[in-house]
């Protein structure tokens, strides 16, 4: 028996190889599949109802015809609602953690309490925001009380990807910066925070993705079963783009008349939260290769 | 606070029996030295022998690093350093430094160079300008660099990287320079390019730097320090050390029997 007469006795081996390569690409072709099953299935549903008037019009007629513009406009405002809200106290929390905490039970008891924040389901933050926001401060049914039980949904993935951000980078560009005499704060402002931003930025946007698609935590705080109005400011209520497709494939007037408008309505959000995927892609491109040239 | 008008004192750098410790670990055994203005002055030993660490104690670099405690004294420039009331953005203003891995910021080659002034509080434009070019100039960089100034310092070869860290470092006019064995990342033309800018700078500067290699040490310092487990063995004139060694800890390092 040697090496290049073509025989081996550990045959098995290799089938075991090839086995296990088989069943792992046929799962990932799955996962795609499954994913571009729904995307076919959400666009042959709802295309037909995709128009112009379908963007830009208010809803009518029981919400079986008509357009969705006042749900985009509201989805819009409270994404940007949330966001204004989550990212300074997100990206500052992130940097006092990961720039000037020191490692101890201190850090890891805020690391766990951020982590379980992640883990609370959606419909709390929605109940949370109710009894704080909407009732104890009294902002009622509004865009800010929407906006910041958005803006704390969205907290714990700010401040991970922010820490995890700045924990990517090496530390001889702070220990450079240090010994010319730079204190912490010009150090982290002017060094450590332009190469970190990119990522930042994409960790905030694909967290502008998940909170267009929430539906719990704007049910109780401000979204707007029928509205065919845009708001005047931040304490007006509005329709929102999940939770109106909530309304119209349960509780509408007329379920059956509207089930195109609900497609078309998920195609939109779906299309949305793609295209702010996208924008992430080349925001994150866009400013890496910024960061190198200055 | 500090003396900068330099050619008057002797002694740039004075230590009194400085111990350190991390945790448990006891680094540096009560060193004592004295080293003078405008000279250069090497640190050999084998690895772990605690050379790097001392060097780290004349900016406080130290402080960076949880759970080391520093007793004893160090003057620089006759200011106690570990003092209370001393700012370490201040010492560290005054005692630059250049690291082993070259570490330029992921900024142009003139912002490389001016963020020292910035951070620092320097605003003027033409001062700033001024003091780029001249620094550029003493790490023996300018002509290579002239016409690509706002180019990424990361397309800069590594030993042009290297000497744009010491242009950097020399941008703020420190009174002294470490160097923690700047040259052990770069080929033997950068190696030699680094070291005769040293032979140039210490005209203006008191350099102190860390070398594994004993031909390097030979060629660029006056004076030599050999650590060895946290002890302070010998500390001579360069010729002397090599040539005529009194401990014999330091003859076998140097004929290399061990490290």
């Amino acid at each position: 028996m040697s090496f290049h007469d073509g025989k081996s006795i550990n045959k098995s081996k290799r089938l075991a190889q090839n086995a296990a390569f088989v069943i792992f690409r046929g799962l990932s072709f799955a996962v795609v599949a499954i994913l571009v099953i729904i995307l076919a299935f959400i666009i042959f549903r709802g295309i037909s109802v995709i128009s112009w008037e379908f963007l830009t019009e208010m809803p009518r007629d029981g919400m079986t015809a008509g357009g969705i513009f006042p749900a985009i406009v509201g989805t819009f405002c409270l994404v940007v609602g949330s966001m204004l809200f989550a990212f300074p106290v997100g990206v500052m929390s992130g940097i006092y953690m990961n720039e000037y905490l020191k490692d101890g039970w201190f850090k890891r008891f805020i690391k766990l309490m951020t982590n379980n924040l992640a883990g609370v389901p959606s419909i709390v933050f929605g109940l949370f925001g109710m009894a704080l926001f909407v009732n104890r401060f009294g902002f009622g049914d509004s865009i800010l009380a929407g906006s910041l039980t958005l803006g704390l949904l969205a907290l714990p993935v700010v401040i991970r990807t922010t820490e995890e951000s700045l924990k990517a980078i090496d530390d001889s560009f702070r220990v450079g910066s240090l010994a010319l005499g730079a204190t912490k704060w010009q150090t982290t402002s002017r060094v450590i925070l332009p190469i970190a931003f990119p990522n930042i930025i994409t960790g905030l946007i694909l967290s502008v993705g998940r909170v267009s698609g929430e539906t719990a935590p704007i049910l109780f705080t401000v979204a707007a079963y029928f509205l065919p109005r845009l708001p005047n400011s931040i304490f007006d209520q509005v329709m929102a783009l999940p939770y109106h497709l909530y309304v119209i494939s349960t509780s509408g007037t007329n379920i059956e008349a509207s089930r195109a408008m609900a497609y078309g309505t998920a195609f939109i959000l779906i299309l949305i939260i793609l295209i702010v995927n996208l924008l992430a892609n080349w925001l994150r491109k866009y400013f890496a290769k910024r960061v190198k040239m200055n | 606070m500090y003396n900068t008008d330099s050619k008057e004192k002797e002694y740039s750098i004075q230590t009194k029996d400085v111990h350190l410790h991390y945790g448990d670990f006891h680094a540096l055994k009560g060193i004592n030295i004295a080293m003078r203005k405008n000279q250069v002055t090497a640190f050999i030993g084998p690895s772990g022998c605690g050379k790097s660490t001392f060097l780290r104690c004349f900016n406080r670099m130290n402080d960076l690093i949880d759970n080391v405690r520093i007793e004893g004294d160090i003057f620089i420039d006759d200011v106690d350093i570990y003092k209370t009331n001393i700012q370490v953005d201040d010492l560290r203003k005054h005692v630059g430094m250049v690291f082993q891995k070259p570490n330029p910021f992921p900024k142009s080659i003139f912002e490389n160079v001016a963020y020292g002034l910035r951070v620092n509080g320097t605003s003027d434009k033409n001062f700033v300008q001024e003091r780029v070019e001249r620094s550029l100039r003493q790490a023996a960089l300018w002509d290579e660099v002239k016409d690509k100034l706002k180019k990424s310092a990361f397309e800069l070869s590594g030993g042009q990287q290297q000497r744009l860290c010491i242009a950097r470092a020399l941008a703020i006019e420190p009174s002294v320079v470490l160097m923690d064995e700047p040259a052990s990342a770069l080929d033997p033309i950068s190696t030699a390019k680094i070291e005769e800018l040293i032979y140039e700078l210490k005209k203006d500067y008191t350099i102190v730097i860390v070398t594994h290699n004993m031909q390097q040490a030979g060629r660029v310092s006056d004076s030599t320090a050999f650590f060895y487990l946290g002890e302070l063995v010998e500390f001579a004139k360069t010729k002397t050390l090599f040539t005529s060694p009194r401990d014999q800890r330091t003859q076998n390092y140097i004929t290399g029997r061990f490290g």
